[in-house]
C-alpha cells in the first residue's frame, strides 16, 4: 500500500467537534492530547511554542484554548474547551505562548514543552488539516507518527527488559508492530514508548495487561 | 484502496455502489466492521442535523462578527418570492447555519474541516426529502462525498492553510457535487465530471479570514459553494463533460496551492483580511 496522509474516510468526513478550524482547533487539541499522554500526568508548567499559520491566528481560532484543553486531557467535541485557559488557570497550572519567527516544514505546527518537578518533555505536533494530525519530533528525536494507526503509548521507568515485557504482549496475541519509538528522559529516569500497531483487537485487554507491567507508570491507547 | 478520482471511478464498478466501495475499503483498512462503519457515520450525519438546525434558530459569534443569516435566509425563503430555486436557497441557508454555529464554537462536523463544514451538511439537508432518501441512503451520501474527498486530499490539500480556500472549500464542494450526482441516480462518470467542474471553478481562490477568524468570508463562501455543488451536479447530470480530467484538474489545484504564496493561505495578512475595515475590526476584537 502506498503511503498516504488521509487513510480513512473519517479523516474526511469528522470529527464531529467543537469549531471553529478542524486544523486550528481540533488538531490543536488532538496535539495537546496527544502530548498529554507522551508526557503521563498533569503539567506544572506549559510552554506553548507556535510556528506560521499557528502563530499568526492562533487566538483568532482557539488554537491556545484547543491545545490547552488536550493538555488537559479533553477531546476536540468537549463543550469544555471553550472555558479551558480558566481551568488551567484555577489547576495552577503555568502556561506560556510563544510565537515564532522561524521557518518550519509545515505551517500549522506546535512545539509543546511540559515540565513537572524534574520532569520536562518537548514534543513537536503538526496539523495538517481536517483535524488530522502528526508528531514530528520528542525530545529532539524525529518520528513521524501520523496517529491515524492503532498506537499505544508507554511510561515507565528506564530499567532493563522494558522493551521486550512489552512487545512480548503483542507477539502473545499475535498482533504486529507497525513502527517503534523508544526514548528516555535520561538514563534509569523515565521512558517512552510509542507503538503503532498493525491491528485495533484486544486493545483494551493489552491496555491492562501493560499497566499491570512493572516499573509501567502509564499507557494509553489511541484509535 | 484508491488512490485517484479515476482509480476510484474503475473501482466502483465491482460494487454496488460507491458508499459499498468506500465501507469495504474502510472496514479493511481500520479491521472495523462494516456495521461499525456506518453508525460513525450515523454519528456524523446527527451531528449535522443538530448544527443545521441550531444554526437555523439563530446564533451569533463570540465576536459578533457573524450570526443571525441564516435565520434571516429561512424568513426569506417562507416568503417564497426569490430569483434562484428553493432547493438551492435552502442548501445555502443550511450552510451559512453550520457555519455560523462553527463559527460560536459549538458542535459540528468537519466535512472535510470545520472551517468548509456548511457545504456538505447544506446541500444534503436541502435535498433530502426531494429525493426521497432513507437514512440508509444518507449515510451512504456521506461515504460517497467522503470516497472522492479522500481521492482528492490524498493527491492534493484539503487544508486553507495548505493550499488556500480552492482546497478548503473548493474541496467541500466537489465532493458534495459528487455525492449529489450519485444521489440523483447519475453514473460514477458523471459525478467525476462534477468534482472537475466545481474544483476548475473554485481553483485560485485564496483563504484570507478577517482578523484570522473562521467567519468573514467563510461563512459565505461555504453558502456560494453549497449553491455551486448544487449546479455543477445539475451540468454533469444534463451531460456536460469537462475537458481537463478530474485529476489533472486535482494536480493542478495542488500546484496552485503550492506555489500561493502563504500571505494566501490562512495566515490573515492578504486579501480581505487586509482591507482597511478588516485591520479595523481586528483592533477592535483583540485591542492590537
Amino acid at each position: 500500500m502506498k503511503d498516504l496522509r488521509f487513510n480513512s474516510v473519517f479523516d474526511i468526513i469528522g470529527p464531529v467537534m467543537v469549531g471553529p478550524s478542524s486544523s486550528h482547533t481540533a488538531g490543536a487539541a488532538r496535539i495537546g492530547k496527544v502530548v498529554r499522554s507522551i508526557f503521563g500526568e498533569e503539567p506544572e508548567k506549559i510552554t506553548i511554542d507556535l510556528y506560521e499559520s499557528f502563530a499568526k491566528t492562533y487566538r483568532g481560532h482557539g488554537t491556545d484554548v484547543a491545545i490547552v484543553g488536550g493538555l488537559l486531557g479533553m477531546e476536540p467535541d468537549d463543550e469544555r474547551l471553550a472555558d479551558s485557559l480558566k481551568i488551567a488557570y484555577d489547576k495552577g497550572i503555568k502556561v506560556a505562548f510563544v510565537p515564532k519567527s522561524d521557518k518550519v516544514d509545515h505551517p500549522n505546527t506546535t512545539k509543546i514543552t511540559m515540565v513537572k518537578g524534574d520532569r520536562k518533555l518537548t514534543v513537536t505536533g503538526v496539523s495538517i488539516g481536517g483535524g488530522n494530525i502528526q508528531i514530528s519530533e520528542i525530545n529532539g528525536f524525529k518520528i513521524s507518527l501520523s496517529m491515524g494507526t492503532p498506537t499505544y503509548i508507554t511510561i515507565h521507568q528506564d530499567v532493563a527488559g522494558m522493551i521486550a515485557k512489552v512487545t512480548d504482549v503483542f507477539s502473545n496475541r499475535d498482533i504486529n508492530i507497525g513502527t517503534m519509538t523508544v526514548t528516555r528522559e535520561s538514563k534509569g529516569e523515565k521512558a517512552i514508548m510509542i507503538i503503532e500497531v498493525d491491528d485495533r483487537k484486544d486493545h483494551e485487554e493489552i491496555l491492562e495487561k501493560l499497566k499491570s507491567l512493572k516499573n509501567m507508570d502509564n499507557v494509553t491507547f489511541f484509535e | 484502496m484508491f488512490y485517484t478520482v479515476k482509480d476510484l471511478i474503475e473501482q466502483s464498478h465491482d460494487y454496488p455502489s460507491i458508499a459499498d466501495l468506500m465501507i469495504t475499503v474502510e472496514a479493511e483498512n481500520t479491521g472495523r466492521s462494516k456495521d461499525k462503519i456506518r453508525s460513525l457515520m450515523e454519528r456524523n450525519l446527527e451531528a449535522m442535523e443538530h448544527s443545521v438546525k441550531q444554526g437555523i434558530a439563530g446564533v451569533k459569534s463570540v465576536t459578533g462578527l457573524t450570526g443571525g443569516d441564516a435565520k434571516r435566509m429561512d424568513a426569506y425563503i417562507d416568503d417564497g418570492d426569490f430569483l434562484s430555486g428553493k432547493p438551492i436557497l435552502e442548501a445555502v441557508r443550511n450552510a451559512i447555519a453550520v457555519n455560523e454555529v462553527n463559527a460560536k464554537m459549538g458542535l459540528i462536523c468537519a466535512t472535510p474541516t470545520a472551517g468548509s463544514a456548511g457545504v456538505l451538511a447544506g446541500v444534503l439537508m436541502a435535498v433530502r426529502d426531494r429525493l426521497k432518501m432513507t437514512r440508509d441512503e444518507q449515510v451512504d451520501f456521506l461515504f460517497v462525498a467522503g470516497a472522492f474527498g479522500l481521492a482528492i486530499a490524498n493527491n492534493s490539500s484539503i487544508a486553507g492553510a495548505e493550499g488556500g480556500c480552492q482546497a478548503e472549500v473548493g474541496s467541500a464542494s466537489a465532493m458534495a457535487a459528487a455525492a449529489l450526482v450519485c444521489a440523483k441516480g447519475g453514473t460514477a462518470d458523471q459525478a467525476g465530471y462534477a468534482v472537475a467542474i466545481t474544483l476548475q471553478n473554485m481553483m485560485g481562490l485564496i483563504c484570507d479570514p478577517v482578523a484570522g477568524l473562521v467567519e468573514v468570508p467563510c461563512v459565505k463562501r461555504n453558502a456560494l459553494g453549497s449553491s455551486q455543488a448544487m449546479i455543477s451536479a445539475d451540468m454533469a447530470l444534463a451531460g456536460i463533460k469537462n475537458v481537463i480530467p478530474v485529476d489533472e484538474v486535482v494536480e493542478a489545484m495542488h500546484r496552485v496551492g503550492q506555489q500561493m504564496p502563504s500571505i494566501f493561505k490562512e495566515t490573515a495578512e492578504g486579501g480581505l483580511a487586509t482591507t482597511p475595515t478588516a485591520l479595523k475590526l481586528k483592533k477592535e476584537i483583540f485591542g492590537d
